[in-house]
């Protein structure tokens, strides 16, 4: 029962600037330029470190230096090393995850984005089931694990427990045309399917195609949060159509899929990054209006990453708006909404039930994980 | 449980040993064993303490007639009370088409396993809409108050306002019901009613009132023709261009069997028409044979406000076949949660079918007759009530059915003349004496085309010596 | 003889009905009344001269003119066009039952259909009498202290809670402060809809793991902003809450009032009472549980209860029972208001009386056990017709009264859905089954609810129907997708239907926007004609 282990280690830069992903050279060189931080292997280490307390018998079959074994070294954990034949890179991780799946491992633990989790499957297919540390910009793909420490508890729980509250389901694998996001268009394309790894439910909430029309209610639910904002503060809006309608509501025209910074009523910047949106915050008070992203219900952590842990602590959770309909909230395909800011502490702090708006005087009472 | 030796006649399964049979099957021992998700601390202490069954048919009919017999009707009473529940001729066909058990039992069935009950619907709206020449119309909501109160919501929705004038001489009852729906002063969405004078003589709306209270923060003006005292409301024009000017809608209650003689108001301005549903075919049931209709202009902004369900003619897969559907079915409460346009639910659409057949069977010169009998027959009754020492009727002309009688000059209370007149067998007027003090002891009497002339001299017989 | 297993063939009345405005000639009359007397003529002259001149009416109504036999005829064959009932109804969260014929007799006599509610008191007992008594049943089934009948159906009835909630908290001077509403996914959208017009604020719980909000989610809404909770018991799922009087604690202890929207009694009725799990209010459907007819959506009641605490604030009036003599208690300084005009709709109160007095307490009794177990029995065989989904397949416990299924993988895998298999199944004779309230947290939902009137033939029936349509959407889908074959009209078309330029409310309105397809008689016919084989 030996565990796989491959990180990207360039994976999740852009986000934090803004970028929308890191695929290809040029834009990882102008993620750096823009003060980015390598953080993929961090994340992997907080895997690891909840894999370790939990099931410190795994056995760990890892790429070399820092496309793995870094992030394991001095757990403890048996490890076997598969060495490098060049710097990371796409190539690279394809070779390495076909070693893997040939010497059967009975799960490949990726970190990294949606282009990571191609670069894997393609090499796994449906053969060797994969689970993605979340660490990329884009993690539209269904093998992304709720966020690092989930991923390293999930792992655990399979090499427990054999099979018995852990089952396999087949996910898509899912990219986004880099170059149409940072224009503005999403296009999400389907790339394949993988066996991932998931949590079984007692009851499971059945996922619905609700012909539900949550237009009116969410532009109401917008409106009235346009309509209660506070002067002086500074409120990071976005991104997504809905965190876009309270722009709309308040005659703001803002980008669809950046940060917009709005105070008194003004935009200050688009598209921000978190070190921007605290230079402008300086010493006021800040507000987060959020969407829903993605099918999981991600409210940090994904598609959202320049807003920060640094920025949301600076909000408080008081200071915190999230947006969705409510046709979407009841067909998520588990009740809950997730946060994955980066910093596990915080994760914590936000963890609970929080009312999310999603009509004019409506509101869900949602749990956080 | 034990299964009664006997079984009901209304419960297939409590014949003998059905039960046993398909507990057996789905592999179950007892049906307490079913009720495995009810804690047993949830259950109620004690049986509930009901009175004994009668699961006889003839017994229960006989405790059922024998209960009612303490009734007195309108048919062995010449009845004079109106005021928002009236006693019309309900045609015999109409009674039999409301009693078809399809039109009775069904509910939702889909488009096309209920297109017939669909297109009783479309034609309830259809002849209303010919009636107030007016091009949409709702399936009915529960009374003419609770229609006032949608109309009143719409328009405040319409124009982002917050203030209704309604006139001072409207029925409590309606008024109570149009202030629950605009919610009370504490509330965010309160929309302030304000109530527009009378003039004194002709007991129609003050326009100088009127003229004084409207403003750019009015939402509607709802008035009523013919009104809650009887009048008809001949300034409804003036009334409707003056809240146009204001950018306020015009929202008017109407009484359905005056329309074959008075104008309907789809000609005289009015944006959003409300009225009772009951006159047109429905027997008055203690009141609870009460409707109320809601009808627009055709256009979009106001038939996104409607609240219930609006039927809309539609084609169907075979060529030149009419089916019928809901239009914008995702505005109301079924369709939308939270957000819909306030919120419908069961309604009484079992009288709009009774509605559409009374339409039918009039036909234009039934209702030009119907209204011709009743306004003369009121107006006669109103003259004849006039000879009458110490009786005055407050505005001796142009009302419909309905009028004023004021007994100021005969020393009597209304409450003193209605007991004299029961004891001749006639039911008297509603008394208005304490909800319109102004207006001194005084009765609303209502007369339609189911008084004769003769009826009407036996009324007045009987009240000239109740005032002696 | 045919077999249960087998589904019985049958064929919808087909008509071509015309509209009735398209019927008739110029002249034709069906009801006519008498001239005025001569006496009246000689007094008052011309009818016309009587209306202002401004307000006479100049055009003649469009409406149809026709003899009494024609429109007797014309809406006959509409009854006949509508399935309603006459076969199987399923209809979950309506529960459908018989309504008693002998009932409709008794209230359509003029002892009750021709009274006046503004009739002195004295002449109105014997409705007051059943009232009052009907009354009594409700108390002792709920435990609550009094009941109205005023709101026209269930969704009034939770108005009439909103509306009886801000008279209350009126009364304490924390109108303002109380704005908030808590409900969940799973209670009707009428409780989420009526607050949010009420103007209070709406807090919804999702289901979450369990099929139930849980206990956190409740804690984390409540506060002292909490006015009420607007909650059912068991829901659309047949899941019951077994956190419910924890739930009833909590918001107590903030001081909110609570209220148990009874839509879904019948599994539970003579077995709970409301204000023994601690509500302060419910709500029965005289229309449903109670079994008044639904007359495709009322007339309907939806009896509202409360405590003694809240009965201050009820809408008047209410009958009481002064030694032996009923009266109408208008004096209710604290009164909501009026939720409508008069008592209610009195033949429905009527109608619920005498189901009571027949079913009496033990027949009650057993119509919860025979509902559940029904329920039970149709899922035992609903869940080995492929294609069909259970909600929370791994509940692993007996249902209450109902249970949503989906066709989730039936839709997958052939494209036949809930709507597709819905009309088909009216092909049968069997009504088209309820689907779900929306949001749609079930895979293309349906909700049969056997109730306790139908007999096990009936059920075998119905899940012979589906059963059927399962077989064709896995051999021949695209007969199921064009179904209905046996009804009065194909499918309909709906792209009118949202269309501002094409829908039509009115004959009015259809002739202005389709001038073509309106009146244009031989077109029609031949249609007709061409439709006439099947």
């Amino acid at each position: 029962m030996a565990i796989g282990l491959i990180v990207n280690p360039i994976a999740g830069m852009g986000g934090s600037v803004g970028l929308k992903g890191t695929d290809g050279k040029e834009m990882q060189a102008r993620a750096l330029v823009l003060g980015a931080k390598p953080h993929c292997l961090d994340r992997t280490r907080q895997a690891m470190e909840t894999l370790a307390a939990a099931f410190p018998r795994a056995e760990i079959i890892a790429a070399a230096g820092r496309m793995g074994a870094d992030a394991v070294a001095g757990l403890g954990l048996h490890t076997e090393t598969i060495p490098l034949n060049s710097s990371p890179n796409a190539s690279e991780t394809r070779r390495i995850a076909a070693i893997m799946s040939k010497r059967g491992v009975s799960l490949l633990v990726f970190a990294g984005g949606d282009g990571t989790a191609r670069d894997v499957v393609s090499a796994t297919g449906l053969k060797t089931p994969v689970l993605g540390i979340p660490a990329g910009v884009k993690m539209h793909s269904g093998v992304f694990a709720v966020n690092p420490r989930a991923a390293g508890r999930l792992v655990a729980d399979l090499l427990s427990d054999s099979g018995r509250r852990i089952g396999f389901r087949k996910v898509e694998i899912m990219d986004i045309d880099e170059d149409g996001l940072r224009e503005g268009e999403i296009s999400a394309r389907l790339y394949g399917y993988a066996r991932a790894p998931y949590a079984k439910l007692l009851l499971q909430a059945a996922k619905g195609r609700s012909p539900v029309y949550d237009d009116a209610a969410l532009q109401g639910a917008c409106n009235e949060i346009a309509s209660e904002m506070n002067p002086n503060v500074l409120y990071l809006i976005g991104p997504g159509t809905t965190a876009k309608r309270v722009l709309t509501a308040l005659g703001l025209e803002g980008t669809l899929l950046g940060v917009d910074a709005v105070r008194n009523g003004r935009i200050e910047a688009t598209d921000v990054t978190e070190q921007q949106a605290l230079q402008l915050a300086a010493s006021g008070q800040v507000g987060i209006v959020v969407g829903v992203t993605g099918q999981q219900g991600f409210v940090f952590g994904r598609g959202n990453q320049q807003i920060g842990p640094e920025i949301i602590q600076r909000a408080g959770t008081d200071h915190i708006t999230v947006v969705a309909g409510a046709g979407k909230l009841a067909i998520l395909p588990e009740p809950v909404l997730r946060i994955d800011t980066g910093d596990p502490d915080l994760d914590d702090s936000l963890r609970g039930y929080r009312r999310v708006r999603v009509g004019r005087g409506q509101s869900m009472m949602m749990r956080m994980e | 449980m034990t299964v009664e030796s006997r079984a009901h006649p209304w419960m297939a399964i409590s014949a003998p040993g059905v039960v046993e049979q398909m507990l057996q099957e789905i592999g179950a021992k007892t049906v307490d064993e079913l009720f495995e998700q009810v804690p047993k601390d949830h259950y109620r202490k004690l049986p509930p303490d009901l009175p004994p069954t009668l699961l006889s048919e003839a017994e229960l009919r006989r405790d059922l007639l024998g209960k009612l017999r303490k009734n007195r009707t309108c048919e062995e009473y010449l009845n004079f009370l109106g005021a928002g529940c009236w006693q019309h001729h309900v045609p015999s066909v109409v009674e039999e088409i409301v009693g078809r058990t399809e039109f009775m039992t069904n509910v939702w069935g889909s488009p096309q396993s209920d297109v017939g009950r669909n297109q009783a619907w479309f034609e309830f709206s259809s002849q209303l809409g010919a009636l107030l020449n007016m091009d949409v119309v709702q399936l009915p909501v529960y009374s003419w108050g609770c229609a006032a109160g949608h109309a009143i919501r719409m328009a405040a929705r319409l124009t982002g306002r917050k203030k209704v004038l309604v006139p001072k001489f409207i029925d409590p009852e309606r008024l109570s019901v149009i202030r629950t729906y605009c919610e009370p002063a504490e509330m965010k969405s309160h929309i302030e009613v304000v109530l527009v004078e009378a003039d004194p003589d002709s007991l129609c709306l003050d326009m100088e009132d009127l003229k004084s209270k409207i403003s750019s923060d009015v939402a509607a003006v709802y008035f009523e023709n013919p009104s809650y005292v009887g009048m008809i409301e001949a300034a409804g024009a003036e009334i409707a261009q003056l809240a146009r000017n204001n950018g306020a809608e015009t929202i008017v209650g109407v009484d359905p069997v005056s329309l074959g003689v008075i104008t309907a108001p789809g000609d005289y301005g009015a944006d959003i028409a409300v009225g009772p549903t009951q006159p047109l075919g429905v027997h008055m049931n203690g009141g609870g044979g009460v409707g109320g209709f809601l009808a627009s202009r055709d256009e979009e902004h106001y038939v996104r406000q409607f609240n219930g369900f609006l039927v809309s003619i539609t084609e169907t897969m075979t060529p030149g076949e009419y089916g019928f559907g809901l239009a914008c079915a995702h505005q109301n409460s079924y369709g939308m949660r939270e957000d819909g346009n306030d919120w419908t639910g069961n309604s009484v659409y079992l009288w709009a079918v009774a509605n559409a057949v009374y339409m039918s069977l009039l036909g234009p010169q039934g209702f030009v007759e119907l209204g011709q009998l009743i306004i003369s027959r009121a107006q006669f009754a109103a003259s004849r009530l006039q000879s009458i020492d110490g009786v005055s009727v407050s505005s001796p002309t142009g009302f419909f059915k309905e009028f004023v009688v004021n007994f100021d000059g005969t020393g009597k209370s209304v409450a003193e003349i209605n007991t004299g007149l029961m004891r001749s067998g006639i039911f008297g007027g509603k008394d208005l004496s304490a909800e319109i003090p102004e207006l001194g002891q005084s009765a609303l009497y209502c007369v339609t085309e189911i008084h004769n002339a003769a009826d009407i001299e036996t009324l007045v017989a009987a009240m000239a010596e109740v005032v002696q | 003889m045919r077999k249960d297993s087998e589904i019985r063939q049958f064929h919808a009345a087909k008509w071509h009905e015309p509209i009735v405005m398209e019927l008739g000639r110029p002249g034709a009359r069906g009801q006519v009344f008498a001239d005025p007397e001569q006496t009246i003529l000689d007094a008052v002259g011309d009818a016309s001269a009587l209306i202002p001149a401004a307000m006479r009416r100049k055009d003649r109504a469009e409406l149809p003119e026709m003899t009494e036999f024609e429109v007797q005829r014309h809406y006959l064959h509409l009854s006949q066009m509508t399935l309603g009932m006459m076969g199987i109804s399923l209809f979950g969260t309506c529960t459908m039952k018989y309504n008693s014929r002998m009932a409709e007799i008794a209230t359509n006599r003029p002892e009750l259909a021709e009274t006046h509610p503004y009739q002195p008191a004295e002449t109105l007992q014997g409705t007051m009498e059943i009232i009052h008594d009907f009354d009594l049943i409700l108390r002792s089934l709920s435990g609550m202290d009094q009941f109205v009948f005023q709101p026209g159906g269930g969704a009034d009835a939770a108005y009439t809670m909103t509306a009886v909630a801000r008279a209350y908290w009126q009364a304490k001077g924390q109108l303002g402060k109380r704005d908030e509403v808590i409900t969940s996914i799973q209670a009707h959208p009428c409780n989420a809809a009526t607050a949010a017009a009420a103007g209070f604020k709406v807090v919804t719980l999702p289901l979450e793991e369990n099929g139930y909000p849980s206990v956190e989610a409740l804690k984390a809404a409540v506060s002292d902003r909490t006015a009420l909770l607007m909650i059912n018991n068991p829901d659309d799922m047949g899941i019951y809450n077994p956190d419910i009087k924890e739930w009833v604690r909590i918001v107590k202890q903030a001081g909110g009032l609570c209220f148990y929207d009874h839509a879904n009694f019948n599994g539970v009725m003579g077995k709970l009472s409301a204000r023994e799990l601690g509500f302060d209010a419910c709500m029965f459907m005289l229309h449903k549980t109670f079994g008044g007819p639904k007359g495709g959506g009322g007339p309907a009641v939806g009896a509202f209860g409360c405590s003694e605490e809240l009965a201050p604030f009820l809408p008047t009036p209410v009958i009481v029972n002064n030694d032996g003599q009923y009266v109408l208690d208008e004096d209710r300084p604290q009164s909501s208001g009026k939720i409508r005009e008069f008592w209610g709709n009195v033949p429905i109160v009527v109608k619920a009386y005498a189901w009571a007095r027949c079913m009496g307490a033990d027949g009650i009794n057993l119509a919860s056990d025979i509902s559940v177990l029904a329920n039970n029995y149709m899922d035992h065989k609903l869940s080995s017709i492929r294609g069909v989904a259970k909600s929370h397949p791994d509940f692993g416990k007996w249902r209450m009264e109902m249970t949503r299924w989906g066709l989730g993988p039936m839709q997958e895998e052939t494209g036949i859905g809930t709507v597709e298999a819905a009309n088909r199944m009216a092909d049968f004779g069997i009504d088209p089954w309820w689907m779900s309230h929306e949001p749609w947290v079930v895979a293309e939902p349906f909700t049969p609810e056997a109730g306790e009137l139908w007999s096990k033939e009936d059920l075998d029936q119905w899940i012979a129907g589906l059963q059927q349509i399962s077989d064709e959407a896995y051999s021949n889908p695209e007969l199921v997708k064009t179904a209905p074959h046996n009804q009065p009209i194909a499918q309909i078309k709906g792209d009118w239907l949202e269309d501002p330029e094409a829908w039509a409310m009115t004959w009015r309105a259809y002739q202005r926007k389709h001038p073509a397809s309106g009146s244009d008689a031989s077109g029609r016919s031949s249609a007709t004609a061409a439709a006439g084989g099947d």
